[in-house]
């Protein structure tokens, strides 16, 4: 186990190197850095060669990302534009993003779990069939639709909630948005399941329990789902980094000062420290959450065994 | 097959791209299985599971039995939902070549007196924000959409499966580089790619938007058609074929890929819808297409400011694009139910 953790480390530095580099040039060679100082106007050639000189933007890309990248390890992610560390950004928005991935989340393992269990269960009956039907829709229907959508008719025709969120964002006022955020996942996590369910319900174990005469319950929460539950649980684990990537859209449409609004308006105003910064941290997750899931699969499923 | 999002064969799961794009990935990985379950649940190298997807099938097995092809073009012809989503397709194709067979006006054409005002005779869904008819840019918006998702699928599926295709049969250095490099593009997650990349970008057609897919996208079915091409090339006949003295492109072209190329069809067709959500959702978030182009995203951001007093204006493009998204992905789901030989 212990040389498996080690390999996947070091299998994660290239990647990180590789997404980081990547998002890197995306943002310095493609764009302009200093064009976003100028405010709306084009910066005059003079300005710009001395604010290039200034950042050692004139020096070349690799080693403009050395020193990115040396910053970022000791905590420096430079500043947004109104002059805040972006750090101390990352400080008020990541809290309220994470709170909304939980939410997200939550919503996954209860309702998605469940619609599959019961699906999985009762295959190729009415509940089952409709049930595909319905994740199928959600999942062609893009998030932002039914955020707009669910704002539309939650927030403006019917006034359960309010349509947009306060900048407290506290776990209520999420529910909503964390639901249209799971929404896409949690289809699929029912999918996953009741494709899971319904294989291992033929299995010889499950077959053997029935046949010692435990109760039904006892089968499908012993048996049944704790074999079952493996690769959903770890596609809820990657979905994690993704989720948190993916709520910019969600954070849009509802007004929620999260990593997505930071995010979007580093875009705006073409400040890419911010925005490089930003990313960067998403991606790292996104690295760690696949990680975890990976030695979480060593733990939930016996037969694996890692050298 | 339940373990289909953790791939062991990659450091990342490709969950990035969202839920749409991994059951893509999901209903090409359980096709994948078929050519090795089908050689362990029979004789091996069984003529029909294993039998080569091309019109030189019926030829090898003397003319009797029929080729997966054909065979899943008799279940497709039968099956409902691959008609209705086949009719809506070949619609949206029709409008998106020749819109004004049914509009009568410019999608430009617009008057601010009548913003936001409802439906009324000669314009069904009313006019949005900027006194502009909504049924005409609805009907002129499927052409970018169309274009965006079929340019980006092509270049998607063509970069992949030659990349993939070559990696799992060459193997080797080349194929360890391969799989760290789409580990490299699987760590960045896709919306958030596409704000970084398409927010420098300042052209307002749609070729950006399409290399950005192109971009981001090939990983997924390099690594599908990869993993099907692997699994191809252990059956018998491609062992034969080698031990007959075939070249290693006859091999590759004649025996392995018409076989391997059924994960990458399913993957494909699915994925074209999630490029034309993920277009819109670029166009919502204000860097995939730019105004003067008519597309739904563009025009359901344009809306969502006047959700209270004109939501119609947001409901229509809304509707079309998730019917357009839901006609590809069952197209994809029931070509995969045609071509798995498990169901027959």
């Amino acid at each position: 186990m212990g040389r498996y953790v080690i390999r996947r480390l070091l299998q994660m530095i290239p990647v990180f190197i590789g997404a980081t580099l990547l998002i890197f040039l995306m943002v310095n060679v493609m764009g302009d850095p200093v064009a976003g100082l100028c405010g709306d106007r084009q910066c005059d050639p003079a300005t710009a060669a001395q604010l290039k000189k200034e950042f050692g933007l004139d020096r070349p890309v690799w080693q403009q990302y050395l020193t990115y990248m040396g910053n970022v390890f000791t905590g420096d992610f430079g500043t947004a534009f109104n002059g805040q560390p972006v750090t101390e950004l990352m400080a008020t928005a990541f809290p309220v993003t994470i709170r909304l991935t939980i939410v997200a989340i939550l919503f996954e393992i209860v309702i998605g779990i469940t619609l599959g269990v019961v699906t999985g269960l009762r295959r190729g009956r009415p509940v089952d069939t409709g049930v595909l039907l319905v994740t199928l829709v959600v999942i062609s229907v893009p998030t932002f639709v039914t955020g707009l959508l669910l704002q539309l008719l939650l927030g403006v025709e019917w006034g359960w909630i309010k349509p947009s969120v306060s900048s407290a964002a506290t776990f209520d006022e999420l529910i909503v948005p964390g639901l249209v955020l799971a929404s896409v996942s949690l289809a699929y996590v029912t999918r996953l399941t009741r494709t899971s369910i319904a294989e291992n319900k033929r299995s010889d174990y499950v077959r053997t329990a029935i046949a010692k005469g435990l109760p039904r319950h006892r089968v499908i929460t012993r048996h049944l789902l704790r074999n079952s539950l493996i690769p959903v649980v770890t596609f809820i684990g990657t979905d994690i980094g993704a989720l948190m990537g993916g709520a910019i859209v969600t954070e849009r449409i509802f007004n929620i000062h999260g990593v997505g609004f930071q995010l979007y308006q580093g875009i705006l105003r073409q400040n890419t420290q911010t925005v490089v910064g930003f990313v960067t941290v998403l991606v790292l997750v996104f690295l760690v959450a696949n990680l975890l899931v990976d030695l979480l699969y060593a733990v939930l499923d016996p037969r694996i065994r890692y050298a | 097959m339940p373990d289909q999002p953790y791939e062991p064969g990659g450091a990342i799961a490709g969950t990035g791209a969202g839920g749409a794009m991994d059951l893509a990935a999901s209903e090409g990985a359980s096709l994948e299985q078929h050519p090795s379950a089908a050689s362990g649940g029979r004789a091996p190298g069984g003529p029909k599971g294993t039998g080569p997807f091309g019109p030189d099938a019926s030829a090898a097995a003397g003319g009797r039995a029929r080729s997966l092809g054909s065979d899943a073009w008799r279940d497709l012809r039968r099956n409902p939902v691959f008609l209705v989503s086949a009719l809506i397709i070949l619609f949206l194709v029709f409008i998106s070549l020749w819109p004004s067979a049914i509009t009568w006006e410019s999608p430009l054409q617009c008057d601010l007196a009548k913003a936001q005002e409802g439906s009324r005779p000669g314009h069904p869904f009313g006019y949005d924000g900027q006194g502009c008819d909504v049924y005409t840019r609805t009907v002129y918006g499927a052409r970018t959409s169309v274009t965006v998702g079929v340019c980006a699928t092509l270049g998607v599926a063509i970069l992949g499966s030659v990349l993939g295709g070559l990696a799992g049969f060459f193997g080797g250095t080349g194929d360890a580089v391969l799989s760290r490099v789409t580990d490299i593009f699987f760590a960045i997650p896709v919306v958030l790619g596409g704000l970084v990349l398409l927010s420098v970008v300042t052209s307002t057609t749609v070729w950006p938007v399409i290399g950005f897919m192109v971009l981001l996208g090939w990983p997924q079915i390099s690594r599908i058609a990869r993993g099907s091409v692997i699994t191809v090339q252990q059956n018998d006949y491609v062992q034969a074929a080698r031990a007959l003295g075939a070249s290693n492109s006859r091999l590759l072209l004649r025996h392995i890929a018409p076989n391997a190329v059924a994960p990458v069809i399913v993957v494909a067709t699915i994925a074209l819808g999630t490029y034309i959500a993920l277009e819109a959702t670029l166009s919502y978030l204000g860097v995939g297409l730019k105004p003067p182009t008519v597309s739904w995203g563009i025009d359901i951001s344009a809306a969502s400011p006047y959700i209270r007093n004109a939501p119609h204006a947001l409901l229509w493009p809304s509707g079309a694009l998730a019917i357009t998204v839901l006609a590809f992905i069952m197209l994809g789901d029931a070509v995969r139910d045609a071509l798995d030989p498990k169901l027959r």
